[in-house]
């Protein structure tokens, strides 16, 4: 069965299109990303599966309930953990704790078990106030709150954004050992190197899913040949290549270009275009493409 | 579930290291300083004498009217340009000048007149002073046609007056304003977005919000009603049960009014200046600086619509007056009325934001 089910959902802002046409299941146990840059329409998703949001047309369910019409059955069973810390800054560690817990009609130490290896790691701060920690340990506190109930769903939007590359790695490992117990996922992120944690992605840009798979699928469908370039001046490097006839698209990665090709040529051929344009230390070479390199590439082909 | 909220929120409010104080300390000190500083009693005002007559009778008055304790002879001139002079060149605030005969004239028709000549650019020093003067002499003559006298505030204590006046306005600070301002922040801190999912009900939610403001609000109204008896030896002459009675159906409806400006605003910056707008209207038009009878009369209307009015003279009467319910009871309906449509608007503004 399905714990997450959206068909055709739509939803707009005054004159403004959040998000357009989503369609999605997600079944049970799956720990579902959805990737997709600031304001493609996540949050938004978000909110109506969390019944914070009514969507203006179609049917969205959690775990067989519908959003609108059971939102109460709804809100026992799922944990949310909000893109912006939302616990009260003026209660401690342990007191938000107990909050959460007698709002949930459950305790603390009934559900202790699902929460220990998270919890373990704040406790020494525990009587400190929620408003003094650090990110990462606001953000350990938000999931042991979003966890007190053992919900069977657990959203988290955005959880690592504005967290360190380690306590990002961290979280995912936090996010497989909830996963092996069974509790559905599901999370967004900005970042597309998170996406291969993911069983499956979707997406998302302009408020429209533009794909849903497995990461590796979504990678594998990649269909040309991605080249990498290098050269001393990278920033003309990426203006010439744009304006080269057979580009198809150009990007900036880290310390490379992601380059494009509209049809199959060899490196000689790039290469002689580079020596013509006065490029030193060119370095040309093929690459795997990545979840960011689909992401672009789709919408490419969106736009054009 | 009711239990956990209040427990929380209590705990939020004595942490906050500015909400207590605000609660406590100022109302105090504004009990203190406001019935000192608002106060409409003019003393040491400048009185220019201007006496043709020169008898026993004009200087004993004079005397009288200097032991009044309200105003100072600045000097006594021999004419009327000379006391005038001394207006302009702002030495005195009022003339008074005892025409010649004055004394005979008393004595064989039983009455006279005097003149007085006041200087209004302070009308209140200038409408006062000449108000006093002529009380004194009316007690004098005792033909003069006006007589006033003051019932239930013999000595026309501007504190008297003030003081329940203020308790009303502090009640409705703490009710109106602090509770709206409790709630934006929810929503501005986001912690309302985490609290929505939960399967608490708003109404409870709003109730663990409420409770805690109508318990400061009773601490608050008992405090203020201690301090005025302590400082001003001020004690309600009507009953206490009375008072308690209208500040709770006072409290529930300024905390409607909170929950209100709280709906429809979602920054604590919005929700202050929506508030205080309303505050400004509220204090002015509640009879509490001004009297309402000196009001404009499309101003008077105005006041209908003012709930800070009718417990102001609710509170006067208690206190002052010793009114009972036979009194009251109109006063009772028409705050009741309030209580519904402002808690009911609130209703509505919720649901339309949600």
């Amino acid at each position: 069965m399905n714990d997450i089910q959206l068909s055709h959902i739509n939803k707009s802002y005054g004159k403004i299109e959040a998000v357009k046409d989503i369609n999605l299941s997600v079944s049970q146990g799956e720990m579902f990303g959805l990737i997709g840059p600031d304001g493609a329409g996540k949050t938004t998703i978000f909110r109506i599966l969390t019944t914070l949001l009514i969507p203006d047309t179609g049917k969205a369910s959690v775990c067989g309930y519908d959003t609108v019409r059971d939102y109460k059955i709804i809100r026992n069973m799922v944990g949310y953990m909000p893109g912006r810390f939302s616990l009260y800054q003026d209660l401690s560690i342990e007191e938000n704790l107990n909050f959460f817990a007698t709002v949930f009609n459950t305790t603390v130490t009934e559900n202790y078990d699902l929460i220990k290896d998270i919890y373990v790691q704040i406790e020494p701060f525990k009587k400190r106030r929620a408003g003094k920690l650090s990110g990462g340990m606001k953000q350990k506190l938000a999931l042991c709150c979003a966890l007190v109930h053992r919900p069977r769903v657990l959203f988290l939007d955005e959880p690592t954004t504005g967290v360190d590359p380690v306590s990002r790695n961290e979280f995912w490992d936090m996010l497989g050992k909830l996963k092996s117990q069974g509790i559905t996922i599901f999370v967004s992120t900005p970042y597309m190197d998170e996406a291969s944690r993911c069983d499956r992605i979707a997406l998302i840009q302009n408020g429209s899913i533009l794909s849903v798979d497995t990461p590796a699928n979504i990678s594998a469908s990649f269909s040309r040949i991605l080249w990498t370039v290098r050269a001393n001046d990278m920033y003309k490097l990426l203006a010439d290549l744009r304006a080269w006839p057979l580009t198809y698209s150009c990007f900036a990665f880290g310390d490379k270009h992601h380059l494009v090709l509209k049809e199959a040529t060899d490196k000689k051929n790039l290469y002689g275009y580079l020596q013509m344009k006065e490029h030193e230390n060119v370095l040309i070479d093929t690459a795997k493409p990545g979840i960011e390199d689909c992401f672009m590439a789709l919408l490419g082909d969106n736009v054009k | 579930m009711l239990k956990y909220l209040l427990e929380k929120e209590f705990k939020q409010i004595i942490r906050d290291s500015f909400i207590p104080k605000l609660i406590f300390i100022v109302p105090i000190v504004q009990l203190l300083v406001l019935p000192f500083a608002a106060n409409f009693e003019v003393k040491n005002i400048n009185l220019a004498v201007v006496d043709h007559d020169r008898t026993q009778h004009t200087r004993r008055l004079t005397e009288k009217i200097i032991s009044s304790g309200y105003f100072n002879l600045t000097s006594e001139y021999s004419s009327y340009r000379e006391a005038l002079s001394s207006i302009e060149a702002n030495v005195s605030d009022i003339v008074l000048e005892f025409p010649l005969n004055f004394t005979r004239r008393l004595m064989t028709d039983g009455k006279s007149s005097v003149l007085i000549a006041t200087n209004t650019v302070n009308g209140t020093v200038g409408g006062l002073g000449s108000s006093y003067l002529s009380s004194i002499l009316s007690e004098e003559n005792i033909n003069t046609a006006v007589r006033v006298v003051n019932y239930f505030n013999p000595h026309f204590s501007y504190k008297n007056y003030m003081v329940p006046g203020i308790i009303v306005f502090l009640l409705t600070i703490v009710a109106g304003f602090v509770s709206a301002l409790n709630i934006v922040r929810e929503k501005e801190i986001g912690t309302i977005e985490q609290i929505n999912v939960t399967p608490v009900p708003k109404g409870i939610f709003l109730l663990g919000k409420l409770i805690p403001f109508w318990t400061i609000g009773f601490i608050l109204l008992t405090i203020s009603m201690v301090v005025a008896w302590l400082v001003y030896g001020l004690f309600p002459v009507g009953s206490l049960g009375i008072i308690y009675l209208f500040a709770g159906v006072y409290l529930v409806i300024f905390t409607g009014f909170g929950l209100t400006i709280s709906a429809v605003s979602s920054t604590q910056q919005q929700a202050i200046l929506t508030a205080f707008f309303f505050l400004i209207i509220f204090a002015l038009l509640s009879g509490l600086f001004t009297p309402i009878s000196s009001m404009p009369e499309w101003a008077q209307k105005f006041t209908l619509f003012n709930p800070v009015r009718y417990f102001v003279e609710v509170m006067r009467m208690v206190y002052l007056k010793g009114s009972g319910w036979a009194d009251l009871w109109p006063s009772f309906v028409i705050l009741l009325l309030f209580a519904a449509v402002f808690n009911g608007l609130a209703l509505l503004c919720y649901k339309k934001s949600s």
